[in-house]
């Protein structure tokens, strides 16, 4: 077992795309902070991954179920975070009609 | 498990890797709203390939569940992206239960899967994980609650309950640590979820409506901790990195929130600004103030050249964004200028303004920010006030003693004409007297926002025939 540099390279990614977050959400448009949030709110649902994972080795009845309940409320953050951020951002028009074609 | 990687593994890791990029991409291209949607693709595309890699893996017997919990989930989250852009904060509130209970969910899966084979560290990582996934689940359904109004808005406060709260915290973490240190009580972890769940439920009920914006940022920010440290747990760097994303939006969010209402954390949290009302509200309630009619203010509004709108989320309320709309459109074709001052705080969740009046197609580039419109007041003609109170307040500015002394607000007792649209002299959400409304420039609009803006227009519209 190597758990021990693992969890230093675990360390490492973390603080690193803590400084990544920081230094990109700071960036981010006060106009666009609501949907930022249910953008976010959609990535971190990525937990799915770990969810899948359970349900699929079926290891237990427990890990089972407990994994197959956690997939769909993961599963209802991508879908539902994804459709309203792109609802959001559609509402957001410019007074220059010019600025779409504009903007590469 | 860092030793030579078979090929499937290799591909699996290659996608989460590419996963990641798109990740930072997608919060990268929020920075603008020209660029915004890409953001979106990037994040679509990015999940995809996370979740083909994941069903990948060799060790996947079961593929049918995976497939109905995917469907299922989909289902759940077809409606809950479809909601109306009022109830988008409840909305947020109620995903990041959903979040932080898959992340407990799995933690708790995790946890009775490896015990009493877990090392000290991953234990005490475990811990982190539950704790702050179980506290944000019944958290957030607090307030997701109190947002959509099932529960009371008010602050519910009793005597002792910092104590009561110091009390379960220092439970939780007291089991955590004997844990840590004997896996094999495998008995007790359900006593440290539910003391976490019961944490959440305590840590909200003391906060009041005007809070939100900042619990709200507060709870996504534990919601990325907690998927971070399941990251640890499973040794994801995909997941480790989504959370810490998710985490410093959060921790991002409500320090902006925070500082626009002039609090700290740990007051928001255990401050309960309910209590200050009772003295606050019963200042003395006779002073003049001068009012005008919607003809009145019409033609003082057409004969401006510049005209600042700070709307509040009493606009929302009454559901005055398209008529606020119209007055835009005739107020811009008499060649007024018109612009919208946004404070931080002004809708329900951080940024919540600006999408309630993006979806009533005013656009996006007539909405300002507060620090950067502040000083255009004195050289505005009027400023019209629209459901918002307590972010005008000019004794935030000059009276220590008021509640909200310090917190920063909208200028707008500067301009050279106040309109503020309100149903009465009554105090507005927090409970706190507004000296705005006595001032010489100011003129009190009284009515319904929907109905009053709406006369005006007519007037506006009816005088160009």
């Amino acid at each position: 077992m190597n758990s021990s540099s693992n969890l230093i390279n675990a360390l490492f990614i973390f603080v690193l795309a803590g400084f990544i977050g920081f230094e990109v959400i700071r960036r981010v448009s006060p106009l666009l902070h609501t949907p930022l949030m249910s953008l976010t709110n959609a990535l971190d649902a990525i937990a799915v991954v770990g969810a899948i994972l359970l349900v699929g080795e079926h290891k237990s009845t427990l890990s089972a179920v407990f994994g197959f309940i956690a997939v769909v409320a993961a599963t209802s953050n991508i879908v539902g975070g994804f459709l309203i951020t792109d609802r959001m951002l559609k509402m957001f028009k410019s007074s220059r009609p010019a600025a779409k074609s504009v903007s590469q | 498990m860092t030793t030579d990687l078979a090929g499937g593994q290799v591909i699996i890791e290659l996608l989460y890797l590419i996963a990641s990029v798109l990740f930072i991409l997608s919060l990268k291209w929020m920075s603008s709203p020209t660029t915004a949607r890409h953001g979106i693709w990037a994040g679509e595309i990015g999940m995809l390939l996370a979740i083909c890699g994941t069903l990948l893996h060799h060790g996947i017997v079961d593929y049918r569940l995976i497939f109905i919990a995917l469907v299922l989930g989909s289902i759940i989250g077809v409606p809950l992206g479809e909601v109306a852009m009022t109830a988008v904060p409840q909305r947020t509130a109620l995903s990041h239960a959903f979040g932080a209970l898959c992340v407990t969910l799995v933690g708790s899966a995790e946890f009775y899967l490896r015990a009493p084979d877990i090392s000290r560290f991953m234990m005490a990582v475990l811990s982190l994980e539950v704790i702050l996934g179980g506290l944000t689940v019944t958290g957030s359904l607090m307030a997701a609650g109190k947002l959509q109004e099932i529960l009371p808005q008010r602050p519910l406060t009793y005597k002792g309950q910092n104590f009561v709260n110091f009390v379960l915290l220092a439970g939780a973490l007291a089991i955590a640590v004997s844990l840590v240190l004997h896996p094999e009580a495998r008995s007790l972890f359900p006593f440290m979820i539910l003391i976490a769940l019961t944490f959440g439920v305590l840590l909200i009920i003391p906060i009041g409506g005007a809070d939100m914006p900042t619990v709200i940022s507060l709870l996504n920010g534990y919601a990325g901790l907690s998927a971070a440290a399941m990251g640890f747990v499973l040794d994801s760097k995909l997941l480790i990195i989504a959370g810490a994303l998710d985490g410093s939006s959060g921790l991002i969010l409500s320090i902006i929130m925070s500082k626009a209402m002039n609090r700290s954390f740990a007051n928001v949290l255990f401050g309960a600004f309910g209590q200050v009302q009772a003295a606050a509200a019963a200042g003395e309630e006779a002073r003049p103030v001068r009012s005008a009619t919607p003809e009145e203010a019409a033609a003082i509004l057409s004969a401006a050249n510049r005209v600042i709108v700070v709307p509040g989320y009493g606009m929302a309320v009454a559901q005055a964004q398209h008529k606020v709309r119209e007055l835009y459109d005739a107020l811009s074709k008499r060649g007024v200028d018109v612009r919208f001052a946004i404070h931080p705080v002004a809708g329900r969740m951080p940024g919540h303004m600006n999408v309630l009046l993006a979806e009533a197609d005013i656009p996006y580039d007539r909405l300002i920010e507060m620090e950067e419109i502040n000083g255009d007041f004195p050289q505005t003609d009027v400023a019209l006030v629209i459901g918002a109170n307590d972010v005008t307040n000019p004794a935030a500015r000059s009276d220590a003693s008021s509640p909200i002394y310090g917190m920063p607000i909208l200028d707008v007792d500067k301009a050279h004409t106040v309109m503020v649209i309100k149903r009465s002299l009554n105090p507005g959400f927090a409970g706190i007297d507004n000296p705005l409304y006595y001032l010489d420039n100011t003129l009190m609009l009284f009515g319904d926002a929907k109905a009053f803006v709406g006369s005006i227009v007519r007037e506006l519209t009816g005088g160009q025939g």
